[in-house]
């Protein structure tokens, strides 16, 4: 594998890892903006313009772009989180030209208000499907609640009202403060030549507008909140727990990888063993997640509402014990094999190791090879794991319940 | 680069059988064992005796508990899990290329040797309640798991995941009873794919598994299908739709062309179900339409979830779009289906895991490996022209519907 990267005139960031040794290539657009970035008279934005990037650019209508991806039997599509919208795809390498020319060309698309209109319901929809699942609401709603007055707490999809209410000028005007080349990157990986993607990009991205979007990056600050939302039509109570941690361009990053996997992988973990294994609960979890400027645990418990306040108070019991006795040293020995062996199997794939290099450069400007990688994990100590333990306290700040019980 | 697309296949004497794809341009390994003991052979009333067996097997097995077991596979790097199907519990893995013998090795420690204890026996009842519980809270999955119910009959539209009202049913005896009457050599399937030393790995497999004793095949509950248009009642913002028809099984001489017209029906953003559904209306997020082939039958399966007061012109368009779904066809709309299904095939060749499931799930159900090339071959041969002839003798008919949500919605004729 060989790294490439170049930035181009207009701002816009190319970063490649060539492999001659794989079936397929990856490409994808990363654009620095989300949730966060939006104000909130367009709630929602973000997401409802990566839908209606499918809708067609220059003389092609959203039937044309389907019926292109799908002729080159494309494995494409998109999302919105919080602070990125991507746009991916994989191809084999004899289709990389023409994908590339539609990647890059949905990213500028003609936002007409026709297809603005019917996708709109699309959206609605979306909110309503997400609606009827209770494992996501929760997940929604205590982001909100622990980033309350902070960027990060808007949500993605927003609301029926807000989406109602958007019009395709306000969308325009977002897409052209947005989408400038400075605030994007275009990530490669696989099965192509740096010269192939150079020209590409010379002749599908020079002429976009340059310049970098702003974003307002500044730590959040949660206060300790617990509310249990009643909810009688479901079965099982779904809790979200949220837990201040470091933020994205943190050195202490790995180790919180490392802790959060320990506390509650989805096997072999002490949540695993003190709360699926026993049979107490549907789901107890706990990770890890990076953001500009802030960073978060996130813990969900799901399961019979008799059972949640006993879970919950298992997770704190766990929590205290990790604080005050530490971690052994098998326990890390296993955490570091499971994480290298994931990284290892994830990036056998283009699309692994796109995901990989397009977050590494978006939050750092960095790149990191498999084996850096490897290196990082295997260098963390148990030291590491006590002093980061000391600066991001493992106690609850955000419990937000859905489901039968009205509180605990 | 190519891999060459040989795959090898041992019978042991016992009659489980082991397939070998060798990759050599990727550092893991993967393993995909099917043992033939899934949810058609629950019981009468007693559905769900396949996932609580399943979920008991990595409770301890041989002399290891459950959290030596978990540390021995952690210890291997070993992503691995179990799943409940219908025909099989699937035991699959991928770690890299050195650990594989030892990541066996585990493996026939809790196939052969599960210790299947008293006191493991209630956490694993509560497990799959939870997980049953789990899926009452999410109507897109139960609607699918309640249509196959209804248009398969039994044993094939058994839920694989067992049913609540069955679980009291349910004692350690009947486990046990599960585990003994049906972990068993014949018709068990061990795919591995990755960069191995296939001699190495038939050594490794005939040692582990090689005296694991024959049985016999246990009685399966057979069942009618039906009702044919059932709703379940549910307070939701959202109408699922269920929606089925019989297609052919996987033997049929015409499933690639049947899988073609499923293919134009919903298999890329630019099908018909899509278009007109979502795109051109906007009237939901998530449809589409599946070709549900088993060994000896078939369905295509459908789905739409919809708010509720568009939810019988969502399913009034899904069917429009079914009955014309041969008006029309043209060469272009079968190059797209065609082209995704050939990128999907050389995709998998990167992924060892996904090799290993593919070709045991391939001799299940076709009791050979089918190869990339014939694959070619038949997509190759499929004309528009074929797709009509095969719609005119296969019309959508012996609708299965099935909603959930506040209101029941209407066929109209």
């Amino acid at each position: 594998m060989k790294f490439h990267s170049t930035v181009l005139d207009n701002g816009l960031t190319v970063i490649a890892e060539t492999n001659p040794h794989v079936h397929s290539v990856g490409l994808g657009f990363f654009v620095k903006t989300g949730a966060r970035d939006e104000s909130p008279e367009v709630a929602g934005v973000s997401h409802f313009l990566e839908h209606m990037a499918f809708k067609g650019f220059d003389n092609l209508t959203a039937d044309d772009v389907n019926q292109r991806f799908d002729d080159v039997g494309a494995s494409y599509n998109a999302s919105t989180s919080e602070e990125v919208t991507q746009y991916y795809a994989a191809i084999l390498p004899e289709y990389l030209p023409q994908t590339f020319e539609l990647l890059a060309g949905i990213i500028q698309p003609s936002l007409k208000v026709e297809d603005f209109n019917t996708e709109k319901q699309v959206i609605l929809e979306e909110i309503g499907m997400y609606d009827d699942l209770p494992g996501f609401t929760v997940y929604e709603q205590a982001m909100a609640a622990h980033f309350r007055g902070h960027p990060l707490g808007q949500s993605i999809l927003g609301s029926p009202e807000s989406i109602t209410a958007l019009t395709a000028d306000q969308m325009r005007d977002y897409h052209a403060d947005r989408y400038r080349a400075g605030n994007i990157i275009l990530a490669v990986a696989g099965n192509t030549s740096w010269e192939q993607i150079q020209g590409l990009v010379e002749r599908y991205c020079a002429k976009w507008p340059g310049g970098g979007g702003d974003r307002n990056v500044y730590p959040a600050s949660p206060e300790p909140t617990q509310h249990f939302q009643p909810l009688t039509s479901i079965q099982q109570e779904h809790v979200m727990i949220m837990i201040p941690a470091p933020e994205a361009d943190s050195p202490d990053r790995y180790a919180a990888d490392i802790l959060a996997m320990i506390i509650g992988d989805d096997t072999n973990s002490r949540m695993f063993w003190d709360i699926i294994d026993p049979g107490h609960a549907d789901s107890a979890d706990f990770g890890y997640a990076e953001y500009d400027g802030s960073g978060a645990y996130l813990s969900y418990l799901a399961g019979e509402p008799e059972e949640t306040p006993a879970n919950l108070e298992r997770l704190k019991t766990i929590l205290t014990q990790v604080s005050d006795e530490g971690i052994t040293d098998e326990e890390l020995e296993q955490a570091k094999n499971k994480v290298s062996s994931r990284v290892v199997l994830a990036s056998e794939r283009p699309m692994g190791r796109l995901a990989s290099l397009g977050g590494n450069w978006i939050y750092r400007e960095e790149y990191r090879a498999v084996k850096t990688d490897l290196d990082t994990i295997q260098s963390i100590t148990k030291d590491d794991l006590h002093a980061l333990v000391e600066k991001w306290p493992l106690e609850l700040t955000t419990v937000y319940g859905l489901g039968p019980l009205e509180g605990v | 680069m190519n891999t060459p697309d040989t795959i090898e296949s041992h019978t042991l004497p016992n009659g489980l059988t082991i397939l070998i794809q060798h990759m050599p341009a990727v550092q893991s390994a993967a393993y995909c064992l099917l043992v033939p003991a899934g949810s058609i052979y629950d019981q009468p009333g007693k559905n769900g005796t396949a996932s609580v067996t399943c979920d008991m097997l990595t409770r301890g097995a041989g002399d290891y508990d459950s959290r030596q077991l978990a540390i021995a596979q952690d210890s291997l790097g070993l992503q691995s899990g179990e799943s409940v199907q219908s025909k099989h519990i699937k035991f699959s893995g991928a770690t890299l290329k050195d650990n594989l013998p030892q990541s066996l090795e585990i493996l026939a420690e809790i196939v052969r040797r599960p210790q299947l204890k008293a006191d493991q026996f209630s956490p694993a009842l509560n497990s799959v309640r939870h997980s049953l519980l789990s899926i009452e809270d999410e109507p897109r999955q139960k609607v699918m798991i309640e249509l196959k119910r209804r248009c398969e009959g039994l044993p094939w539209g058994k839920p694989t995941d067992g049913s609540l009202a069955d679980l009291p049913n349910i004692t350690l005896d009947d486990a046990q009873r599960h585990f003994e009457s049906c972990f068993r050599p014949e018709e068990t399937i061990l795919g591995i794919a990755g960069n191995v030393d296939s001699q190495q790995v038939v050594e490794t497999v005939s040692r582990l598994f090689g005296d694991w004793e024959q049985g016999t095949e246990p009685e399966v509950e057979s069942a009618p299908a039906g009702p044919d248009r059932d709703h379940l009642e549910l307070e939701s913002t959202q109408t699922q739709i269920g929606l089925a028809y019989p297609s052919v099984s996987v033997d049929d001489p015409d499933y690639y062309t049947a899988w073609a017209s499923v293919s134009i029906l919903s298999g890329g953003s630019s099908s018909r179900l899509f278009t007109e559904v979502r795109e051109k209306r906007g009237l939901c997020y998530a449809v589409y339409a599946t070709l549900g082939s088993l060994k000896d039958s078939g369905h295509v399966l459908c789905y739409a979830g919809t708010t509720v007061d568009r939810a019988q012109e969502t399913l009034d368009v899904m069917l429009e779009v079914i009955h014309n779904l041969s008006n029309n066809i043209t060469e272009e709309e079968l190059n797209r289906c065609k082209a995704g299904a050939k990128s999907a095939l050389i995709m998998q060749q990167e992924s060892s895991s996904g090799r290993a499931s593919r070709i045991a799930r391939d001799w299940f159900l076709r009791d050979r490996v089918v190869t990339l090339d014939e694959i070619h071959d038949k997509l190759d041969a499929i004309t528009p022209q074929k797709i009509s002839d095969y719609l005119s003798q296969h019309p959508a008919e012996h609708l299965t519907l099935l909603t959930i949500g506040p209101a029941a919605l209407e066929i109209k004729s």
